[in-house]
């Protein structure tokens, strides 16, 4: 009974932590503004060392996108669509579901383990001794650098994948590229680009939100195994979240 | 430490922001005609005995050149027909006696509207009508008409 009571308010808890974690965040913010030398370098480990990784896997899924598409569309008689299918499925649904769960990966899990492993050796709590807000200090900035990184990394994804989508138009079924663009630049208006927008900053905000919370709230970080169980759970909640938040932005947005 | 570090990290966050603004910049401007809000527009109207096949969004067409969209489709519940709401460019004024048609781009594209002016002087106002219209032709209608009259007796 009491067993079957935990299973279900232990979830419920976690979630009312969260919730109040990012009150207290949210409070904190506006009061003391980050350093800017501690935003520019979380920038630089967060979002400049994530553009390789961006640009080459947003190329390949333009790449794939044109292939997949170029079949498809020949099937329904319409193969001059090839631009403006690819970039809008990239505008407004791969570009930045992908970027953020590339960047999950690449940064999130990072940050949680080391915001995990702060508060293991108790460096959270030596903060917090020597008077430092550690919200303020380790996650307002940490959580600002994602929500700035990942707009622009997905915007990059955006148009590395058009130009994938290009050459592959252009090379494999020899439609020049100009003729790919105009298709591209007709099927996409305002709206789109606005969504891929909205999307990329809420997506952002849960990956930071989540990564950080789960790492800042983890009870007991006492080894290398607890590290792993909360940076890997992390990664695990903040996926589901933003795939979550995709259906629901897809659908209410216009 | 803290002076090469601040030098590489403004670098670094340069990078991402002209990188990530740039792209952003060519999908919106380039790509998504952020313009159009900002543009100077007025509305007219149109009637047809049909518009199927018509979106919302299609073009409009003189002599070949795009100058507005579709904005709206909806029936008139009195006489039912349909009456096409188009946006047109703030700079080209038609002449009232102007025609609507809604033609195919090739043999089975998408639909658009096709004004074609006509020689009168006086000009349709904003919130107009066009008052000679075609309707879309529909390819199965002929095709079964051709078909099938051709059969009868």
């Amino acid at each position: 009974m009491i067993r079957a009571a935990t299973t279900v308010l232990r979830p419920i808890a976690e979630l009312g932590a969260m919730g109040l974690f990012l009150l207290q965040v949210l409070r904190v913010a506006p009061t003391r503004a980050a350093r800017a030398g501690t935003l520019a370098s979380l920038l630089v480990r967060i979002g400049t060392r994530s553009l390789t990784l961006v640009l080459a896997a947003g190329f390949c899924v333009g790449a794939m996108l044109a292939v997949q598409f170029h079949d498809t569309l020949t099937r329904f008689g319409s193969p001059s669509m090839l631009g403006a299918a690819v970039a809008l499925s990239l505008v407004r649904e791969l570009g930045p579901v992908l970027c953020a769960l590339l960047l999950l990966g690449r940064a999130g899990s990072a940050l949680a383990a080391e915001i995990a492993s702060m508060r293991g050796t108790q460096q959270i709590d030596a903060l917090a001794c020597m008077g430092i807000d550690p919200l303020a200090y380790l996650v307002v900035p940490r959580l600002l650098a994602c929500v700035l990184s990942l707009p622009l990394l997905t915007a990059l994804f955006d148009v590395a994948g058009l130009t994938g989508g290009m050459l592959v138009g252009a090379i494999s079924f020899g439609s020049p590229g100009a003729i790919v663009l105009d298709s591209a630049a007709s099927g996409i208006d305002a709206d789109d680009v606005m969504m891929g927008l909205i999307k990329s900053l809420v997506f952002g905000f849960l990956l930071g939100w989540i990564c950080l919370g789960r790492a800042f709230l983890a009870p007991a970080v006492r080894g290398t195994e607890d590290l792993a169980r909360v940076s890997g759970d992390a990664v695990v909640i903040a996926s589901l979240a933003i795939l979550g938040a995709d259906y629901l932005l897809s659908a209410l947005l216009p | 430490m803290t002076t090469d570090t601040h030098a590489s990290n403004a670098v670094g966050v340069g990078l991402l922001m002209l990188a990530g603004l740039a792209a952003l910049a060519f999908l919106a401007l380039a790509l998504g005609d952020f313009s159009a809000p900002f543009a100077r527009h007025y509305e007219i109207k149109a009637r047809f005995v049909s518009t199927s096949g018509l979106r919302v969004g299609a073009f409009v067409e003189i002599a070949g050149v795009r100058v507005g969209q579709v904005t709206a489709i909806a029936l008139d519940p009195g006489a039912f027909d349909a009456v096409v709401h188009m946006r047109l460019d703030a700079g080209i004024a038609l002449p009232s006696d102007a025609i609507a048609s809604i033609r195919t781009a090739g043999l089975i594209g998408e639909k658009y509207v096709k004004i074609t002016p006509g020689g009168a002087d006086d000009r349709l106002p904003p919130g107009g009508e066009i008052l000679d219209t075609e309707s879309s032709i529909s390819i199965e209608e002929l095709i079964s008409k051709y078909i099938f009259e051709r059969d009868a007796p």
